[in-house]
């Protein structure tokens, strides 16, 4: 619990796995350009790793994202904790079978027998005009599969203890990072965050804000907004996506009555239609009004720029959807 | 072929002794389902007995293999526990995945079988991430891949010899080449005669063998085995084999050429292995019943063990689903 300093998503990554190294000789690394010849890949989040540790606990891989997840569930079956990177999650769609068919369930097919305690951390998001393929939130996917876990962290700290977490968890998890949030500076507490819980990041009592990932920060931003108009919003961090927690959500949108649940992914069968429904189903006769939910629009992301920014929720598309839940 | 290593006597009957095994396991298992006593999608190895029996006899509990659908011979010539495997086959709690796994997910961590796929081509790139795990564990564990013709054809196999290549692990790369995959010939997915010529892409050795040959099948394992304990990486072998039952068992059998079928059937390397065994008086007539009598009491013993059993407890639905169980 020691005060550091202000730092990036970036650094506490890397800081995690560094220590996640140190601590534990199981741990290894594996993905395109993760090793420091290749300068710790184009956003230098494993910077330092194989120089401290070796070549042998990280290793720089040809680009064959199906070799790559299926030598980390090879090498977790085995006895290891593999932290394999996925460069962007759009590719995440080339070794689909080893992570749906494999990594999620061996464990129930294997009778407990086998596990695989391996992490799978990739990146995303939208804003930097790379169009359809190299920025989409596909979440949903996984949540929608039974025997992966999936965390989202919107803040260095989280970054941080949930990293640590996926690390030690004995089941494989999938790690999103936001690409555009990468390099924002906060107040950096080392802790870990366990897995399945999520966040009040902050309190409110007229309507409660679901989200995740970069949603949040946009969603605190649209927070401060309404509450010079008096309206006081609640907003929840999911943190993990699956398995989610359910019981921070429903306490808090018993207490507002109004629930908005917002997702950088495009609406049609996000998470937000699981999680909107399971509200209704606990709260019906209690909630004020129906459940809103915010995503992208139902294409893929744009390149030209003010479709780009037309495609995901903003804090302006955010609040819309307060007022609605508020009428 | 001829500065192979050759198995010895001793080595010679332990091979069949496996070989028979399979083979009245394969009987057995056909005559239950026949009787409507096991219900299952069944993939019958009849014919590939040798393969998995002449590399075995050189393995060790701790050396890893992945193997397929179609894998129950390699995992019988590894030692698979009857028990449990006929168990596992009618759905039972006592299978070693309390009925979980089924034909096509048999495991067994304690005789190294970590992961048996139905996904064709999936095996080569978890076996090479056991591979890298054997490497770390400085134990001299081999680790193999099991596979068939047609996966030789999906990404994931170049991808991972690419890798196991590339990272030096010890990996053979074991593909059991019966003539089809499924119900296409290879005549119709390959343009080189062979598939260890692809071998040659990935800068290690590559050799064709007639898998149904003891002699030829043991050397060219030997040879593998003792190069990836070395830690001079891995081979491809491609053992020529033929499958007897067709794909799926119950299906006809209509694409298969009929003078190939008939030729194959006059080359059925079970009863060559037997005779030769006699005239070269290795074991006599009387001693190769007793063994052969002694299999199949073991195999009823397993069989009625299996039914007296009970199903799982429905609670096992949402167990292994996760280390932890969730809600
Ligand atoms: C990725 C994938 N595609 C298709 C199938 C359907 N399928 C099951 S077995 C098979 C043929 C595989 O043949 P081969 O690899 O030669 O193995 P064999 O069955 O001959 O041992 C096919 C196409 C599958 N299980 N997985």
């Amino acid at each position: 619990m020691t005060e550091i300093k202000k730092m990036t998503i970036v650094e506490a990554i890397n800081l995690a796995l560094h220590d996640a190294m140190e601590a534990d000789p199981t741990v290894l690394i594996l993905g395109e350009e993760v090793g420091d010849v290749q300068e710790g890949g184009v956003m230098g989040v494993t910077k330092g790793l194989s120089t401290k540790y070796g070549e042998d606990r990280v290793k720089s891989t040809p680009i064959s994202e199906q070799a790559i997840i299926g030598a980390a569930i090879g090498a977790a079956v085995g006895g290891y904790k593999p932290v394999a990177e996925i460069m962007l999650m759009n590719f995440i769609a080339v070794p689909m079978d080893m992570i749906v068919n494999h990594a999620a369930k061996l464990r129930f097919m294997s009778g407990g027998q086998t596990g695989v305690p391996m992490v799978i951390r990739t990146m995303t998001g939208s804003g930097f005009s790379t169009g359809g393929q190299h920025s989409d939130y596909l979440e949903a996917w996984f949540a929608h599969t039974a025997g992966i876990k999936v965390v989202a962290p919107s803040t260095p700290n989280d970054a941080y203890g949930l990293m640590r977490a996926a690390i030690d968890d004995p089941d494989p998890v999938l790690f999103i990072e936001n690409l555009p949030s990468y390099w924002t500076p906060a107040p950096f507490t080392k802790t870990i965050v366990p897995i399945g819980k999520a966040k009040v990041a902050r309190e409110g009592s007229d309507v409660t804000i679901i989200a995740h990932s970069l949603m949040v920060t946009h969603s605190l931003a649209v927070a401060e907004k309404l509450a010079a108009d008096g309206i006081s919003v609640e907003v929840v961090d999911l943190r993990t996506i699956s398995p989610w927690d359910r019981e921070t959500v429903i306490a808090s949108v018993r207490k507002t009555g109004r629930a908005v649940v917002v997702h950088e992914a495009v609406k049609q069968f996000g998470i937000g239609a699981e999680i909107a429904s399971v509200i209704t189903e606990e709260l019906w006769g209690t909630l004020k009004g129906p459940v809103q939910r915010v995503g992208a629009a139902y294409s893929a992301v744009p390149f030209s720029k003010p479709l780009e920014q037309a495609h995901a929720p903003t804090p302006d598309s955010i609040g819309v959807a307060v007022q609605a839940a508020l009428a | 072929m001829s500065n192979y290593p050759k198995p010895d006597a001793a080595t010679l009957l332990e091979i069949y002794k496996k070989a028979a095994l399979i083979k009245q396991n394969d009987e057995r298992v056909i005559k239950q389902m026949m009787a409507g006593k096991l219900v299952m999608p069944y993939y019958s190895p009849r014919g590939q007995e040798i393969i998995p029996s002449a590399l075995s006899v050189s393995l060790t509990d701790d050396d890893y293999i992945c193997t397929i659908y179609r894998g129950i011979h390699d995992m019988l010539a590894k030692g698979f526990p009857l028990d449990a495997l006929w168990a596992e086959l009618a759905g039972r709690v006592t299978g070693t995945c309390k009925g979980k796994g089924g034909p096509m997910h048999l495991t067994c961590p304690e005789k190294g079988m970590m992961v048996t796929t139905g996904i064709v081509g999936s095996s080569m790139p978890i076996a090479t991430g056991l591979g890298w795990a054997a490497k770390l564990d400085g134990k001299n564990r081999v680790s193999v891949a099991n596979f068939g013709d047609g996966a030789a054809n999906i990404g994931a196999f170049h991808e991972s010899m690419n890798m196991a290549a590339v990272w030096k692990l010890p990996v053979i790369f074991l593909c059991q080449n019966n003539l089809y995959a499924e119900h296409t010939s290879i005549a119709y997915s390959r343009v080189v005669e062979k598939i260890s010529e692809r071998a040659a892409g990935y800068g290690m050795p590559g050799v064709t063998v007639n898998g149904n040959d003891p002699d030829e099948m043991y050397g060219a394992a030997k040879v593998a085995i003792d190069r990836a304990r070395a830690g001079e990486g891995p081979t491809l072998i491609e053992a020529m084999t033929f499958r007897f039952n067709g794909h799926l068992l119950g299906e006809s059998g209509g694409y298969m050429d009929k003078d190939l079928y008939a030729d194959a059937q006059t080359k059925d390397p079970m009863p060559i292995l037997r005779a030769r065994l006699v005239t070269e008086g290795i074991a006599s007539e009387e001693t190769l019943k007793a063994i052969e009598a002694d299999i199949d009491a073991r195999i009823d013993a397993a069989l009625t063990a299996a039914m007296d059993a009970p199903f799982p407890d429905l609670a096992e639905l949402k167990r292994d689903v996760f280390a932890e169980e969730i809600a």
